[in-house]
């Protein structure tokens, strides 16, 4: 297995590559380093020297990709991509276009992320999974098709509808919670029971009904059907043979998200104004601020190969069939 | 027994929470309860808070209250009047020749404004001023592995204080010069301030030789470069001296960017490794101010406490004729800040902004478009707030901002442009002219802004120096005067006019083609707003074709000259005719400055331009004030922009915050705010009280839910046991 973690991670390398070339093409096809500085700089009393002084502190005055003034090394070396890529495979994320380390940013906006997501992933699991089967035991009952026609309504309101409705209702109402807000330690669960319980309820629908397949998809086993037969209970049935077997699709296609969830959710952090990382990169985006987006693209593709070699992994751990070679 | 439990734990659950003393909503740690902090929000996160590069209002809210330029604005006066504010009194200013001989304004060749400061003025506590048994500071750190300890700046636990002296400010103004700090107001005071351009390059030069020496980011000594304009008369005397006459100056010494910056604060922050850990003058500001910043995470929120070493600071007892009906003289002479901090939070959404105003937990708020008609109501006698807010106690804060927002032509353009022959150039100024009339700006106002601003008849805001109102006010050539009001002319007019510049009932005279105008925008204008301004058009059968752009676009189009029509706006600087009336000088054109002017238009008009030399360099009088209405005269007839319009600005304060007043420049109003304490408790748990019922029914709902299923499961299982047998 350590072979094909370590020929998966050298595949890594070149994926990246790929991404950071793709980011520094599109961002430098709608943005060139002078209106990134203009933007940066402001338009009130900006002068020339200012635009040249600011490329050149942050390595901008330098070609993108080829350096034809230099014939040798520096030919690919001294350009803007390099300069600016190469570090990102050590973690060294530099400074923001705006002076700030972004390192610091990433590792202060990534708490409140995960202190949202981490319990909306796992409540939402969990809470998936229990009515799922709860409808399994009613298969082919009006009970069955109730929660699916109920499912198939969740699934088909818009996210943003639930946000504001849950605003409205919770905290303007009834004010049971603050509307939105974030204050970090023992206070922090007073501003995330809200978005967590939306993101929840949210997640029902689409949820309920991919494990419920899961789960009939077990349920319909030659296995299930011999236990059945030899008298076993229905309940027995359900959690000791559907259950266990029916969370192997499950575990594997949740593994993938797993490191995903340091990037936090955009929709939820906007309008509850959790500071996470979310709206970091949209902020990023609207400032021109290519330093943090090339970041958090980075980030997020690596997170993202994280996430599809731990699914692999845990198919191993999980099926003992499966074997990495 | 176990419904028992359940039952015991629900009722237990909600005692728990009725025995809270605080809301359940309460946004706030309970900590903070009881002191006297005004709570407010913002929306964009500051990018700097460095004295010599913050610019935008987004900056300066929080960085006015630290920073003390030596000139202030007072408080409560209108029109705008200049105070001393760190100096004894308003600096004198003498006027040399060539030969540092004194001479009149008329013939000076610089201006040396002088200086001096109140003694005993002390900055805010802060690790830089901090000091060893020695009397030396007592963080220094010779690598970046020396300061590791550091990481953060809480960890700094020493702090000290200093007295302000002349050095701190004149070793600001050096800063101001130094191109690595890309202060946005270098290029611009390099023109006055003698010696500055040089200063500039010497310390490029400099830095340049030092970074080789001892690698980069290493702290050069500003002091050790020459400055020609600065002079240290003393410990609290000092001077700058000016090229020439440059009347505008003093206002530039109300801006914080002359405010004062120690030499031990900048050489503090250039320590190893503490730049790479955010701890510099651009994120822990340090000041004389009536505040400090304690806390600045502007992901989360970003605090003000009282600076413990403010100086004898105290309320105007002085004001308008009206501010003494409306309370705000009632602390005349109270020591200043009244508040002991100012929250801020980070708040980025209009929805939940504005319910925190409502639930009492901002304290004061602007007004959004969805608020306003549960906000605000109109009526034939004017605007009022609603019924809903007057019993809340709420009250307005009405405005106008020194702003001024406008549809401008390029007058580089080919169709509608100064360009061409004379007759030409006419036909197209009359082109120009009809779409003026036909564009009716106050119904913009009305139905897009909710009323909320005015209709302008040049550059110039109410309220500014040189600005006429009335009949004598009035662009002629799109209104007239009737009944004691501005009334816009008749399509006719218009059309008569158009007709005249070769385009009779909207086509060319010559080939019958559609008049066809492009208007360039930044992606961001609604489609309501966009179809309306196509209407304004269409009453002359102008065709208005919206290019809807990025930003970067946008402005590469206007550095080139290659937008048609165009929105723009300018707030001010300063309350000086001269700061708007430069939107339309000639050499600030935009193309012509390579994208940097101000004069987005590239109105290029010779008689205005000497007019606008003139009017520059003298102080305010009668005929300043001739000068600047025979220039807004020249604009008029000229129209370079088809409508203009001044923005009102509308603040809600709930019933506790007192002695709140608009200032259209200075943004170091929070020392005079002050909170009503108790009246806000007594109103946030008025307000918040939580509402139970859907709890009860929610949790009852999910226990029947329960219930339900348990049975149906039984039944369910029953019934196929029975069917097994």
């Amino acid at each position: 297995m350590l072979a094909y973690i370590v020929r998966r991670t050298l595949y890594a390398f070149p994926i990246l590559i790929g991404v950071n070339i793709l980011t520094f093409a599109l961002f430098f096809m709608v943005n060139t380093p002078d209106q990134m500085a203009k933007v940066q700089l402001g338009d009130k009393h900006l002068d020339a020297q200012a635009v040249q002084v600011w490329k050149a502190q942050r390595g901008y005055d330098k070609p993108l990709f080829v350096n034809s003034q230099d014939n040798s090394q520096g030919l690919l070396t001294d350009t803007i991509f390099f300069n600016k890529s190469m570090r990102l495979f050590v973690f060294d994320f530099g400074r923001s276009d705006a002076g700030r380390v972004i390192g610091m940013d990433i590792s202060e906006r990534m708490w409140p992320s995960l202190a949202l997501a981490l319990p909306t992933f796992i409540v939402g699991i969990a809470v998936n999974i229990v009515i799922s089967l709860f409808v399994v035991m009613f298969k082919a009952t009006r009970i069955d098709t109730t929660a699916m026609v109920i499912c198939v309504g969740l699934m088909s309101i818009s996210a943003i509808f639930y946000i504001l409705g849950g605003q409205y209702f919770f905290a303007k109402m009834w004010h049971w919670v603050p509307i939105s807000g974030y204050l970090s330690g023992a206070d922090a669960w007073r501003f995330l029971i809200l978005p967590v319980f939306i993101g929840v309820v949210s997640g029902i629908g689409g949820g309920v009904r991919l494990y419920r397949t899961l789960f009939l998809e077990e349920a319909n086993k030659d296995y299930v059907r011999t236990a059945r037969a030899k008298g076993i209970s229905e309940t027995r049935v359900l959690f000791k043979h559907i259950l266990p077997n029916g969370l192997i699709p499950i575990l594997t296609s949740v593994v993938v998200v797993i490191p995903s969830l340091f990037m936090g959710s955009l929709l939820m952090e906007s309008f509850f104004g959790i500071p996470g990382l979310g709206s970091y990169t949209l902020d990023a985006i609207q400032a021109q601020d290519f330093a943090i987006v090339r970041s958090m693209v980075f980030l997020g593709s690596v997170l993202y190969i994280l996430g599809l070699i731990l699914t692999d992994i845990s198919y191993t751990l999980v099926d003992p069939r499966v074997r990495l070679s | 027994m176990l419904r028992n439990f359940l039952f015991s734990a629900l009722l237990l659950s909600v005692l728990a929470l009725l025995g809270c003393e605080q809301a359940w909503n309460q946004p706030y740690p309970k900590a903070q309860a009881g002191d006297k902090i005004i709570y407010s929000s913002f929306a964009e996160r500051p990018k700097h808070l460095d004295l010599a590069r913050s610019y935008s209002s987004d900056e300066s809210r929080f960085i006015d209250q630290i920073y003390e330029p030596p000139l202030a604005y007072h408080y409560l006066k209108r029109p705008y009047e200049l105070i001393p504010n760190t100096i004894t009194q308003m600096p004198k200013v003498v006027y040399t020749d060539h030969n540092g001989l004194e001479t009149d304004a008329k013939h000076a060749a610089y201006s040396t404004y002088y200086f001096t400061i109140k003694p005993g003025i002390y900055y805010q506590p802060h690790p830089a001023f901090a000091k060893n048994a020695q009397g030396e500071p007592l963080y220094r750190f010779a690598s970046a592995k020396d300061s590791a300890a550091y990481q953060h700046f809480d960890d700094f636990s020493e702090t000290d204080t200093k007295e302000l002296t002349a050095e701190d400010y004149l070793y600001q103004v050096r800063r101001l010069g130094d191109p690595k700090l890309l202060s946005p107001v270098r290029g611009l005071l390099s023109e006055y301030i003698d010696g500055m351009n040089e200063f500039s390059q010497a310390v490029s030069q400099a830095r340049q030789e030092l970074e080789a020496e001892q690698g980069a980011g290493a702290w050069l000594d500003l002091r050790t470069i020459d400055f020609a304009g600065l002079e240290k008369q003393g410990k609290y005397q000092y001077s700058i001296r000016l090229k020439g006459k440059y009347p505008q100056f003093k206002y530039w010494l109300a801006f914080h960017f002359f405010g004062p910056l120690p030499v031990v604060v900048d050489q503090f922050y250039h320590q190893p490794g503490l730049a790479s850990r955010n701890i510099s003058i651009n994120w822990y500001p340090v000041g004389t101010g009536a505040f400090m910043m304690t806390k600045n995470n502007p992901n989360e929120a970003i605090v003000l406490e009282k600076n413990p070493n403010y100086r004898a600071d105290f309320y105007p007892s002085e004001g308008e004729a009206e501010d003494s009906e409306n309370g705000l003289l009632l602390d005349a002479g109270k020591k200043l800040p009244l508040l002991d901090k100012a929250v801020y939070r980070l708040e980025k959404e209009a929805i939940p902004l504005w319910t925190k105003f409502m639930q009492g937990y901002y304290d004061r708020s602007g007004i959004g478009n969805d608020s306003f008609d549960q906000a605000i109501k109109v009526g034939g006698d004017g605007i009022h707030l609603s019924d809903e807010m007057q019993e809340r106690g709420i009250s307005l804060e009405k405005s106008i901002l020194l702003a001024t927002y406008y549809l401008g032509f390029n007058m580089l353009d080919p169709v509608i442009g100064d360009t061409g022959t004379k007759a030409e150039r006419e036909r197209k100024r009359k082109l120009r002219q009809a779409i003026a009339i036909a564009y009716d700006q106050q119904e913009m106002i009305s139905i897009f802004t909710n009323g909320r601003g005015e209709e302008g008849m040049g550059p110039l805001p109410p309220g500014l120096f040189g600005y006429q109102e009335g009949q004598a006010g009035i662009n002629q050539y799109v209104f007239d005067w009737n009944q004691g009001e501005p009334e816009r002319k008749s399509l006719s007019v218009a059309k008569k006019l158009l007709a005249e510049a070769g385009y009779p009932n909207g086509r060319d005279a010559k080939t019958g083609k559609p008049l066809v105008l492009n208007l360039d925008s930044t992606s961001g204008g609604s489609s309501s707003i966009q179809n309306w301004m196509i209407k304004q058009f269409a009453k002359l059968n102008i065709q208005l074709n919206i290019r809807a752009t990025d930003y970067n676009r946008f402005k590469e189009k206007m550095g080139n000259g290659n937008a048609q029509i165009f929105q723009w706006g300018w707030l001010a600087d300063y309350p000086d005719a001269e700061n708007f009336l430069f939107l339309l000088y000639g050499p600030n054109g935009q193309v012509k400055s390579g994208g940097s002017g101000v004069n987005a238009s590239n109105y290029n008009n010779a008689e205005y331009n000497r007019l606008f030399d003139k009017m520059q360099l003298m102080e305010d009088s009668p005929e300043r004030f001739n000068i600047i209405t025979r220039m807004v005269k020249i604009m008029q007839h000229d129209a370079p922009w088809a409508a203009i319009w001044h923005p009102h600005s509308y603040v809600l304060n709930n019933a506790w915050v007192r002695n709140t007043k608009a200032h259209g420049i200075s943004n170091t109003l929070l020392k005079f705010y002050d909170i009503d304490l108790p009246k806000r408790e007594l109103k946030q748990q008025q307000w918040n009280k939580p509402v139970l019922w859907p709890l009860v029914v929610f949790i009852a709902v999910l226990l029947a839910t329960l219930l339900l299923a348990l049975w149906v499961w039984r039944s369910h299982q029953l019934k196929r046991i029975a069917g097994g047998r």
